[in-house]
């Protein structure tokens, strides 16, 4: 009995968390590698691209609901989020057309790229907060759980409750869907094949006829799907405020990097790579002990490995070790 | 000559512009402006001798500046006499014990000749024993420290030596952090530095932070010592009176113009004397040497430079500037506030500054400071002025026009945005372009 409560105290506690949190920052990172790879540059705004996502998704959400479109046991959000993904893909080649084509034009270095994307990152940040405002925002609706705490208790008899939230279900189920359909389209598709050809030897790919304005369209395509989905996953899961968007960009960019940046698979990796570190070293592991050990063995204290406060830093920490260790990342990317 | 007689334009119109808001505004704005101005041109010089001159990328600005600011509370504040009691020394010894482990593994690292698997685990081993022996260590003395008198003192405290030696000190403590950060991620090119340096800077932060026996962490520091007099003080003074009645301003707005000008002269000081420096690192053989290899790093390569040690040096340095800033910054609130340290939002202003000054030159650095910290503080009425008169025609009850007056304070971040954008596309070398030589 001991062992399967501690088994369902770390499924409650870093297994589902871990498993939410990498979906959302697998995502983020996976725009990240796919501007990176094809238009060679560190995107800073994508942060603010996921919350300019999250923000059209909750703004729809509310017009929906007030029309009396809801889909009960899910999220409006859910309804919404097509439109949502159109309108962020818009925005995103807007800024393209407007800004980064130009420095694309003039082959600038991807430094001055970076700073273009600050540029870009200031402008959307406060357009955001200009619309919606810098507050809070929750806009989850319908049911808050899949499976309660006390019912799993009931079900199965254990002293260790297991919570799955609705929105820890539909972040893990769209994820997944999000990716394969991603992979297939880079690696069965004419499109994504030319795609990948064009990330790998622009040169090349330009000879053999591939359309390199049709090739950056469709990577603003995807990115702006990503950031949409990843941003509003990430709102309905903890709620939606603008200057989190902000802060987020950091542990994307540390698990872009831990994967190896131009690497789609490294960027799900070190999604999860980085959530689940988060969780692992700042959980308090007493109780865990205390289900495993014979009770004298049992130590004092939580037994964490850093408190809960060094969370985020955690994911830079890493960041550090990998720049240090390897820093082609766990998959071999391109080296910046 | 078209630089200068910019430089001088451009100077001449920011000084009207600060002077302007002292006529119209109030004297004390404009001084709180053009202290917070000198500080950003100081920083914003040490962000260009890296990035205009040695083209290196540094987002840590905050993480130095943070360091110049616990560069204060180490300095000027007293001791906590019992904080020293019940442990400071063990937890001075458990850092010790961490940091030998770290340096130790390093050695370790560099000197066996093992297969590299079984390097990495040994080394790491070290750094995971030193950490926990650390943890043993410093565990209860930390939480004996913290619950002295939380509400008031709860830290270790500094040596109560005045504050002015905290700028120098400032500048040492990021210099040295600099030096480690440069270590490990100097060998990283752009973009990787750029985010390794942010993410260090942000690790610096939470640390400061959470660490209430270093800083008081969220509690802040407040009540450090000033190097210039007190307001109160002045008032009793003979001399303050007579200027009053002489000026016909009421004695408490003259009190604290003239405690803002004291810190004005202080800052002015410390601006001419770092740019008068950099002009002349600039100028030598040394500058010349970080140009080129800024613009061409395998040819400097083969001119038998060594690169790796001209960044980490030109990166000390902006650095170490940078962390001076920091400390004059927090001595100038008189109080230290982790929270306040937003990396995202303040490096990138700092940045925008070089890049709208004009990278690679000091002067343009000194007036980019000016012109966007004087934007950054008046746009926020500027936004709201702007927003009023485009809503005008719409009657005061419409939600929209609430709505975008309630968010119009927002707008800076636009406008920054469209500076920065504006610049780069326009005119990418800045206000005032890098000297051709």
């Amino acid at each position: 009995m001991d062992f399967l409560n501690g088994i369902t105290l770390i499924t409650n506690y870093i297994i589902i968390p871990g498993l939410t949190y990498g979906s959302q920052l697998a995502l983020g990172a996976l725009g990240i590698t796919i501007i990176y790879s094809v238009l060679r540059f560190s995107n800073f705004a994508h942060g603010e691209f996921m919350s300019f996502g999250a923000m059209s998704s909750i703004l729809l959400s509310w017009l929906f609901i007030s029309l009396g479109f809801t889909l009960h046991p899910l999220p409006t959000a859910i309804i919404v989020l097509p439109i949502a993904i159109m309108l962020t893909i818009s925005y995103c080649i807007i800024i393209d057309k407007f800004i980064f084509k130009f420095y694309r034009k003039q082959n600038s270095k991807s430094v001055i790229n970076l700073i273009v994307s600050i540029g870009v990152m200031f402008f959307t940040g406060g357009l955001i907060r200009f619309i919606v405002g810098p507050g809070d925002r929750n806009f989850f609706d319908g049911e808050r759980f899949i499976l309660k705490a006390r019912a799993f208790k009931n079900i199965t008899g254990l002293n260790e409750g297991l919570t799955l939230k609705t929105t820890q279900g539909i972040t893990i189920i769209l994820s997944i869907l999000l990716v394969i359909l991603l992979f297939w389209f880079l690696n069965k598709t004419k499109t994504g094949k030319s795609m990948r050809a064009y990330s790998d030897n622009k040169e090349l790919a330009l000879l053999s006829g591939i359309n390199p304005e049709k090739v950056v369209l469709i990577t603003w395509i995807i990115t702006g799907t990503l950031a949409c989905v990843a941003g509003t996953l990430y709102g309905l899961d903890k709620s939606y405020k603008p200057f989190t968007y902000l802060h987020l960009v950091l542990p994307i960019f540390s698990a872009a990097i831990v994967g190896g940046v131009g690497n789609p698979v490294g960027a799900i990796i070190g999604g999860f790579v980085i959530a689940f570190s988060e969780l692992i070293i700042t959980f308090a592991y007493k109780k865990i002990f205390f289900y495993f050990l014979p009770s004298n063995f049992v130590p004092e204290g939580l037994l964490q490995i850093l408190s809960t406060d060094y969370k985020i830093a955690i994911s830079f920490l890493i960041l550090v070790l990998v720049l240090l260790i390897k820093p082609t990342g766990i998959y071999k990317g391109k080296i910046i | 000559m078209a630089n200068a007689s910019r430089i001088k334009i451009l100077y001449i119109l920011m000084t009207l512009t600060l002077l302007f808001v002292g006529f119209f505004q109030s004297w004390n704005v404009a001084l709180t402006i053009f202290n917070l101005c000198l500080i950003s041109s100081i920083m914003t010089l040490g962000i260009n001798i890296q990035w205009g001159n040695a083209g290196i990328v540094n987002f840590g600005v905050m993480g130095f500046a943070a360091l110049g600011g616990l560069a204060n509370i180490i300095i000027s504040m007293p001791p906590t006499q019992n904080a020293w009691k019940v442990g400071g020394e063990i937890i001075i010894i458990g850092l010790l014990i961490f940091t030998l482990s770290i340096i130790f593994s390093i050695i370790f690292f560099k000197k066996s000749n093992l297969n590299n698997k079984i390097k990495y685990l040994i080394s790491f081993a070290f750094i995971i024993s030193g950490y926990f022996i650390m943890r043993l260590l410093v565990d209860a003395p930390i939480e004996k420290i913290e619950a002295i008198e939380p509400a008031k003192t709860g830290y270790l405290g500094g040596f109560n030596l005045p504050v002015l030696l905290s700028w120098p000190v400032g500048g040492l403590l990021a210099a040295f952090s600099a030096f480690i950060i440069g270590k490990i991620s100097l060998g990283l090119r752009s973009d990787y530095l750029a985010i390794a340096t942010l993410g260090i800077s942000e690790i610096i932060i939470y640390f400061l932070k959470n660490e209430d026996w270093l800083s008081r962490g969220v509690k802040n520091v407040n009540g450090l010592p000033r190097p210039v007099p007190y307001e109160i003080e002045l008032q009793s003074k003979e001399w303050v009176l007579k200027v009053s009645d002489y000026l016909d301003t009421p004695i408490t707005e003259l009190s604290s113009i003239i405690v803002k000008l004291s810190y004005s002269i202080l800052f002015c000081t410390v601006l001419l004397i770092v740019l008068f420096l950099l002009e002349i690192a600039v100028k030598s053989p040394w500058g010349r040497m970080m140009r080129a290899i800024r613009d061409n790093e395998v040819s400097a390569n083969a001119m038998g430079k060594n690169i790796k040690q001209r960044h980490l040096q030109v990166f000390i340095i902006g650095s170490a500037i940078v962390g001076l800033a920091g400390a004059m910054l927090t001595t100038l609130d008189g109080q230290f506030t982790p929270v306040s340290y937003q990396p995202l939002r303040y490096t990138f202003l700092i940045w925008i500054m070089v890049i709208v000054g004009g990278s690679g030159n000091n002067f343009g650095s000194i007036i980019g400071g000016f012109l966007i910290w004087f934007f950054w503080v008046q746009s926020e009425p500027l936004g709201l002025w702007f927003i009023s008169q485009i809503t005008t025609h719409i009657s005061d009850a419409n939600i929209i026009k609430s709505h975008l007056l309630e968010n119009a304070a927002h707008i800076r971040l636009m406008f920054m945005g469209m500076i920065l954008l504006i610049t780069l596309r326009f005119a990418p070398k800045g206000l005032i372009p890098e000297v051709k030589r």
